[in-house]
């Protein structure tokens, strides 16, 4: 694995199976009684977020702490970062107070990257603005194998060292704008799934054709052959920025109601990487049906997160030795 | 204080090693074997005689903006570059949309003594685009200003662009146009392309570029007014200025060096130091810019020397400026965008350099062919010096924010001359 964790595309499909592997190892612990495991004792864990995210924090404060690392949450607000001081010097201050991980959210693209010019632990992106979110990519992978690779939920076993080979996965909505959908493209054709991109065209990223997946504009057609079918939030800003007409057209056309989830296999499962947009993106009877995964991609966030940290931090000890 | 060189065995512009003997400012002779007692010899051989160049596109950053830049440190860099003459554009602080300002600058450029500055008057009041500016206050000022440019901003108002083509008619002025389609460009960080989608920044569409310069070409035409093209940076700019220089249109264009040598596929780390605006663009586009001013349809090269303290820099790409130091390697990357690749010869980087943006600017005094009787502006240019990785740290601009630091570039500037006076030797300026 890369020291960091910034891109998709810094996992091979070894390193990626590897993770969802460990996942999977990890998750037996969530069935005992004492949750922790010793292995980050004495590691410093910080979670920098630029951008308020309860979920993504906590999910990665969870894993840490279940590892037994200790965890500094430091966040824009009501730190110095509020008075203007740069990336730059946050992150000094963070290796001068000795992170051996840096968990970072922030609004701008690129920043993660930029972090790892200025510090020398490890540094894993937690989302950076429209380019990537690599953990929210491997849960959902992680998800995908739970649910249609194997012998069916909880045995783990027949699931090791396997990839979504075969897959078929439609990531539908906002992709442009999406960290998201850029992250799950990378890993999920690493991982030898085929994933189909379907947006208005206004949402359709820049040359999507150079991108290792398949793109559409229309979702009817694309559900009647999906294992899978993630619908990507809708932002406020975007319904107000002439993407798409109306809010109601949006729907319409790229909403998923219990109409259009008629349309898939019978085997397919909803993903949505959340927060939802009840009655825009998604309707809800769809994200409550049992094809929903939901719920299930926010457990799976803090065991896949737990393998992410274990495996950038728990051979650090010897590396040193 | 007049000096009095004589040059053994300079190729003028590319041409046969001669002698050129410097007197009173000016060329009194160009030829073989010249004697003059009087004169410090300076040995030229393997060294190309440029006519001292000029740079329609400077940014000097004083008054306001010191800490990045000043006359003085810009002007040093000029000269190091091989530059005589410099266009310092208006975006200062306060903005050169005054007499007052343009005269201020203009001062300091004298007193700094390294090369001329002609101050860029702003076209509209504060760069807003929504008044005119002073222009005739500007050209009857002792700065003689004849250059007028919200560069860093688009004059986008059609109408205020038509009058501003139509108004600088009076006092043979050009309307320099950083040609940028405001809204088409809300946010936009680099080129949209491959390497923006990718990296999840926001695309800056090569037609918010093409879509201004094809409406300011017919505005031009239909007031008969001259329009400059800032920074061309698209293969679809160059379509459009060859189509209007076909109809015999008053148009020029400038492309810089690093637009002529560097692509959008650089910002894959986000290092802000290729961050500028236009941004990078691709391959084709470098190569149709190198083509463009190979034919001529490009006029000039122009540095956009945009110097800029290093925490503007020391950030997340979308928080850090735009811009990129050039002066001091802007003969270099010509050399080896266009020289090396057999596109020009010394004769042509003397016309694209010099000549043309002198007549462009209308600089009295610079961009004339090195021969008898004219003033002695001239650079010393060794273009077989072997390539050396380009250290920011050793330039003489405030700032550090060169794109082409630790690339080997080639060739070298030995020595500028202003009206006789040297301003570098032996690579080094001279105080």
């Amino acid at each position: 694995m890369n020291r960091h964790l910034i891109s998709a595309a810094d996992l091979s499909r070894d390193d990626a199976v590897l993770i969802l592997d460990t996942a999977e190892e990890l998750a037996s612990v969530e069935g005992r009684a004492i949750r922790k495991l010793p292995t980050l004792r004495g590691r410093t864990v910080v979670n920098l977020f630029y951008e308020d995210s309860t979920r993504t924090r906590t999910s990665f404060e969870a894993a840490a702490k279940r590892l037994s690392a200790d965890v500094i949450n430091f966040s824009a607000k009501g730190s110095s970062v509020a008075k203007g001081e740069s990336l730059k010097d946050t992150a000094l201050t963070l290796e001068a107070m000795g992170a051996d991980a840096v968990v970072i959210r922030h609004p701008a693209s690129g920043a993660p990257r930029r972090l790892t010019g200025w510090i020398s632990g490890r540094v894993v992106n937690a989302g950076d603005g429209t380019h990537e979110h690599p953990t929210q990519a491997l849960l959902d992978a992680f998800t995908m194998r739970q649910r249609l690779i194997g012998a069916g939920a909880g045995a783990g076993t027949d699931r090791r060292g396997r990839d979504l080979d075969g897959l078929r996965v439609t990531i539908v909505g906002d992709v442009l704008h999406s960290r998201v959908a850029r992250s799950n493209v990378l890993l999920l054709s690493t991982l030898g799934a085929q994933v189909t991109l379907v947006a208005p065209p206004t949402l359709m990223p820049h040359a999507v054709e150079t991108w290792p997946c398949l793109a559409g504009y229309d979702l009817d057609s694309e559900l009647r052959k999906s294992d899978v079918v993630m619908m990507l939030r809708v932002q406020q800003e975007r319904m107000t920025a002439a993407y798409f007409p109306t809010v109601r057209e949006y729907r319409r056309r790229y909403g998923l109601d219990t109409g259009r989830m008629a349309l898939l296999p019978e085997h397919a499962i909803v993903m949505h990487p959340g927060p939802m947009n009840r009655g825009v993106e998604i309707a809800a009877d769809v994200a409550d049906s049992g094809r929903s995964t939901i719920v299930q991609q926010v457990a799976n966030g803090v065991t896949v997160r737990m393998a992410v940290l274990y495996l950038m931090l728990g051979g650090m000890a010897e590396e040193a030795a | 204080m007049s000096e009095e060189w004589l040059i053994r065995g300079a190729s003028v512009i590319g041409g046969d090693a001669t002698d050129i003997h410097i007197e009173a400012g000016v060329i009194a002779a160009i030829g073989d074997g010249i004697s003059a007692p009087g004169a410090t010899v300076l040995d030229a051989a393997g060294l190309v005689a440029l006519p001292g160049l000029v740079d329609l596109h400077t940014h000097l950053r004083e008054p306001g903006r010191e800490d990045a830049e000043t006359v003085e440190t810009g002007t040093r860099a000029a000269a190091l570059g091989g530059y005589t003459a410099v266009h310092a554009m208006a975006n200062t602080e306060p903005v050169a949309d005054t007499a007052g300002v343009v005269e201020q600058v203009w001062r300091l450029g004298e007193q700094a003594g390294y090369a001329d500055v002609r101050p860029v008057g702003a076209v509209t009041v504060g760069l807003h685009g929504k008044q005119l500016a002073e222009l005739g206050a500007m050209a009857d000022s002792a700065a003689r200003v004849r250059v007028f440019s919200d560069d860093g901003f688009c004059v986008a108002d059609p109408l205020l662009m038509r009058r501003a083509l139509e108004y600088v008619k009076a006092f043979d002025g050009v309307i320099a146009q950083h040609a940028q389609e405001p809204r088409l460009t809300e946010g936009a960080q680099l080129n949209e392309g491959e390497t923006a989608s990718r990296l999840g920044l926001a695309g800056w569409p090569a037609a918010a570029e093409e879509a201004v310069i094809a409406r300011d070409v017919l505005l031009a035409a239909h007031v008969d007014s001259a329009l400059h093209v800032c920074h061309v940076s698209t293969a679809g700019s160059v379509e459009i200025i060859r189509w209007a220089k076909s109809k015999g249109w008053r148009v020029t264009a400038e492309v810089t060096p690093h637009h002529l040598l560097l692509t959008d596929d650089l910002a894959v780390d986000y290092d802000p130091r290729f961050k500028v605006n236009p941004p990078l663009r691709t391959r084709a586009d470098v190569e149709a810019l190198r083509q463009a001013l190979a034919d001529g349809t490009i006029d000039c090269v122009a540095t956009d020397h945009a110097p800029h303290p290093v925490e503007a820099k020391e950030t997340e790409w979308a928080e850090a400026a735009n811009g990129m130091t050039g002066l001091e390697t802007a003969l270099r990357v010509v050399q080896l965008a266009m020289v090396d690749t057999g596109l020009l010869d010394w004769a042509g980087v003397a016309d694209r350099m010099s000549a043309r943006p002198a007549a462009i600017g209308r600089v009295p005094g610079h961009g004339q062919p090195l021969a008898a009787g004219a003033p002695a502006n001239l650079t010393l240019y060794g273009p077989a010096v072997p390539a050396t990785p380009v250290d920011p740290a050793a330039h003489a601009s405030k700032s550090r924010n060169s794109p082409f630091a630790g690339m080997p570039l080639p060739g070298a500037v030995v020595a500028t001359f202003l009206r006789g006076t040297a301003t570098v030797l032996d690579g080094k300026v001279t105080r």
